[in-house]
């Protein structure tokens, strides 16, 4: 009679466990998610907002054809396979790419997903009235065709050796061609009801939408994988401060995760004692660098001198010298630096191309350690000796630097840091912070632009989308310098003309092999850096936290961090 | 009455004019551009095109010309289509006044945002007043009592303390070690039945309270010095000789004529429940209007900012002319000429 009952409740445990795990299985199973960015989200359609809140937020409900994993490896998403020239997807001229989409796409209304979609896409992101934000990911670009209804080709105007720009990562996603076909050109910027809730192939879809505040996503039922997500809605809170957001996931727990947080070390680590979450780190490209002014800014010279290359006949007064930049470079703890503003959130680097892993050089680190008394000595070899002040000059001219960067206070921290170590080689420091709405705004009238310059150093962070430097390495071309005739919308912002680098810059253009690539990479990395055109500070990564019962997170600098929402689970 | 009414609202389109054009020109010339606060990943070609495609091409009178128009005549069209459910013209193709980060129109932005911002600042200054009379008038009548010292050193601590530490402070007692209260603000609950209404009142209890302190501190000084006055009047010592008790004397002799600038007070400051709060917004993430305004602000979104400042602008000329009004019927000795 024991035995019997034994069985039965054996069966009926057994029964039960095998109920879970089905129940396991399923979509929504878990509830709710919240997630905490604290800049709020304006709109859901990437193509208007280049702000990564956006674009992450809509990487939820749209998606492009591959995305970027935490490693940097390109995934198919919404294409049947990665095209390269082995399989010829690429064509052997490189004037084309060939992607082959996948068959079993809906979208959330339930309506199939067609190359039409694709080539929507990518008609509304070329309309020049609509202010398209990934439009560099479009670059080259001369027609996109719909070879069949499961086919996309991609022509470009030249050979593109690394064809991946367009629908690859979360900036240029496909839109649904059904819901924005009256959106196109001037009109995007008035179909709010479609930039606020695009119909997406992605696990969730949006429920309703405040801008500046907050999204709520359900679970997508057509999404392709039956059992997934396991979230049955998402709240997508914005606002706030970075601080805020990390305690309301680490310390009071009402969030499961929180975004870009950017606060200092010690107070993070408070928080992460609680134990209720944890801190998670990507590092990407972003470097935050020292920028070197290669031309005389002195507020003495005209408009039409000032901050300006002039073909090299304008250069700095000592800032061109390399010894003077070489110990400058030098004379800073870079670690320090680290431990002060970043933790867990920064490296110290020598490299303005810290990553992908192949593209790193390892020529430069020499300045990892700061060496005063080397620094010294090489401003002592170049004839700067100390006046009455204990500030080196020579022929009249002092080593007086203006430094200016945006307010944060990270920055000014850094700022004043290195100012104290550049006052040990007896280098004089003036500090200057502006706004960062201004600094970074590209007012041609403003004075106060990075674009401008008119300063000698200048110290910010920049970085590129996905895994291929060619686009941001070549902004140090010499036809890149800023100056009015561009209306200084160049990137070569440290006003640096090498011939050599031009050279590297077009060779990289038309190489295809990615070991050749990386090599010529880590050249012009190598040339910037060892030019002192760029004083590489930093390598930053992206700071996150979650709740400690939140799983699945695979926290991803190539892409939307959100980018594997869909596995996400408790 | 009327006459005067009449007058002073015709006095106020001029004004409101002027700073409508004052408004326009001074966020013309700041040094801001709305693609300021992109990644520096989007390049200057792409950045150019934005700005075009937001229409910052165009010549400073002709955008000035094209968002009075739109503001004048196109949105108030809009309200009244949208609240008599009636269309008027080709509603569809009106120009409206479109924020630049969210490219959708600045007052829907602005309707989604009032009522979080009416129940959570309109409150706290509804309990601020409700707090700040009766110290005001219980400190006055016994000056110097110990009732008088504390209210006067709350006070001082409501007017002098911050709200981004008053409110910080809340949350690290009553939501990271109490973990009593929300320290976010959910704007998408509703009120459906009793539990989730006591939701709600748990999740502004302390945005409401830091600012109910602030408003009380800054009224209840008000009412004592308003009340301390009029205790020291002629018309006091009168009552009181007549026999009268002193509840009269204080409730309805002294507390009418003290009511007079403190209601002015009030009025005035009403402007500021609409303009909401900017730093407790913040903190506690309620995102209404003060949170529109100040993210408007540092992104550059110079229409949502130019809307926004104007409707203060409104607000305070129509709220002005209402206390003048008020100032009259409460104190009939008083008349508009």
């Amino acid at each position: 009679m024991i035995g019997k009952c034994a069985i039965t409740l054996a069966i009926a445990a057994l029964a039960v466990a095998m109920l879970s795990t089905t129940a396991l299985a399923e979509r929504g199973r878990d509830g709710q998610l919240k997630i905490l960015y604290w800049q709020a989200v304006s709109t859901v359609n990437p193509y208007l907002s280049g702000g990564t809140k956006d674009i992450e937020a809509a990487s939820l409900v749209l998606e492009p054809l591959a995305r970027y994993d935490e490693t940097g490896t390109m995934t198919p998403a919404l294409a049947a396979d990665i095209p390269t020239v082995e399989n010829g997807g690429v064509a052997a001229d490189l004037m084309s790419i060939t992607w082959p989409l996948r068959q079993d796409i809906v979208w959330s209304d339930g309506t199939p997903f067609t190359a039409a979609d694709v080539v929507f896409s990518a008609e509304y992101c070329l309309n020049e009235e609509m202010g398209c934000n990934p439009l560099s990911s479009f670059t080259d670009v001369t027609k996109v065709e719909a070879l069949d209804d499961h086919t996309v080709r991609i022509n470009f105007g030249v050979a593109k050796p690394f064809p991946y720009g367009p629908f690859v990562g979360s900036t240029s996603p496909i839109l649904q061609k059904a819901q924005f076909e009256t959106c196109t050109g001037a009109k995007a910027q008035t179909c709010t009801e479609q930039n606020f809730r695009p119909i997406g192939t992605g696990p969730f879809k949006v429920d309703e939408f405040r801008a500046n505040d907050v999204i709520i996503f359900s679970a997508n039922e057509n999404y392709r994988e039956p059992d997934k997500p396991a979230f049955a809605t998402v709240t997508f809170k914005g606002g706030g401060d970075a601080t805020s957001a990390a305690r309301a996931v680490l310390s009071t727990g009402e969030f499961d995760y929180a975004w870009n947080l950017q606060i200092e070390p010690e107070v993070l680590e408070q928080m992460v004692a609680n134990g209720k979450g944890q801190v998670v780190a990507g590092f990407g490209t972003m470097v935050e660098r020292l920028v070197v002014n290669q031309t005389n800014n002195s507020p003495d010279l005209s408009k039409d001198k000032r901050s300006l290359h002039l073909d090299g006949t304008n250069p700095h007064p000592f800032l061109s010298d390399p010894a003077v930049s070489r110990a400058l470079s030098l004379a800073i703890d870079r670690q320090i630096l680290v431990d002060f503003g970043y933790g867990a959130a920064g490296q110290a680097t020598c490299n303005v191309l810290p990553a992908p892993p192949v593209y790193a050089s390892n020529a430069n680190d020499a300045c990892m350690t700061q060496n005063i008394e080397e620094a010294n000595r090489i401003l002592d070899e170049a004839g700067w000796l100390p006046g009455d002040d204990g500030v080196r000059e020579r022929d009249g001219v002092r080593l007086s630097i203006l430094y200016q960067t945006s307010t944060n206070s990270v920055r000014q921290g850094t700022q004043a840091l290195i100012k104290q170590m550049w006052g040990q080689i007896g280098v004089e420091t003036e500090l200057r912070n502006i706004d960062a709405a201004v600094f970074f705004g590209g007012d041609p009238a403003s004075p106060d632009t990075y674009m401008k310059f008119y300063a000698d150093i200048q110290m910010y962070t920049n970085n590129f989308d996905g895994v291929d430097p060619e686009a941001y390495m070549a902004n140090w071309r010499c036809s890149e310098i800023p100056g009015p005739e561009n209306q200084w919308l160049g990137g070569n912002i440290a006003r640096a003309c090498n011939a050599e680098y031009d050279a590297l810059a077009a060779e990289m253009a038309v190489t295809a092999s990615l070991d050749e690539r990386a090599a010529i990479g880590k050249r012009m990395n190598d040339i910037i850096v060892q030019n002192q055109y760029v004083i590489p500070l930093i390598w930053r990564a992206r700071v996150s936290a979650h709740a400690n019962t939140l799983k699945g997170v695979r926290v991803n600098p190539w892409d939307s961090e959100l980018w594997n929402i869909a596995d996400w689970h408790r | 009455m009327t006459h005067y009414i009449i007058r002073r609202l015709l006095f106020a389109v001029p004004t409101l004019i002027a700073i409508s054009f004052i408004l326009f020109a001074l966020l013309d010339l700041a040094p801001n551009d709305p693609t300021g606060q992109l990644p520096l990943t989007i390049p200057a070609e792409a950045r150019e095109q934005i700005r075009e495609s937001l229409g910052l091409g165009e010549a400073f009178h002709i955008r000035y010309a094209k968002w009075m128009e739109q503001f004048f005549v196109n949105e108030p069209l809009n309200l009244i289509e949208r609240a008599f459910g009636v269309e008027i013209g080709a509603s569809e193709e009106r120009l409206r006044v479109r924020s630049w980060a969210t490219r959708s129109p600045v007052v829907d932005l602005i309707i989604e945002r009032l009522p979080q911002t009416l129940w959570v600042v309109g409150l706290s200054y509804l309990i601020g007043i409700l707090i700040a009379i009766p110290i005001g008038i219980v400190s006055a009548y016994r000056q110097y009592s110990w009732f008088d010292q504390l209210g006067t050193f709350v006070s001082m601590i409501g007017f002098s303390v911050p709200t981004f530490f008053t409110g910080l402070l809340a949350i690290i007692v009553f939501s990271v070690t109490l973990q009593w209260l929300p320290s976010i603000y959910d704007t998408t609950h509703r009120v459906t039945d009793l539990s989730s209404f006591w939701v709600q009142i748990k999740q502004m209890a302390m945005p409401v309270m830091v600012l109910a302190l602030f408003n009380a501190a800054q009224i209840s000084r008000f009412m004592r010095a308003a009340v301390l006055d009029n205790l020291t009047q002629d018309y006091v010592r009168t009552a009181r000789a007549k026999g009268l008790r002193e509840r009269i004397v204080l409730f309805i002799h002294v507390l009418r004529n003290s009511l007079i600038p403190v209601v002015t007070l009030i009025a005035l400051g009403i402007p500021t429940v609409f303009g909401g709060a900017i730093i407790t917004e913040k903190i506690f993430r309620v995102n209404g209007i003060g949170e529109l305004l100040i993210t408007a602000i540092q992104g550059a979104d110079i229409p949502l900012v130019q809307t926004l400042s104007f409707l203060f602008a409104v607000l305070i000329v129509i709220f002005n002319l209402i206390a003048d009004v008020l100032y009259g019927i409460l104190d009939p000795r008083i008349r508009y000429g």
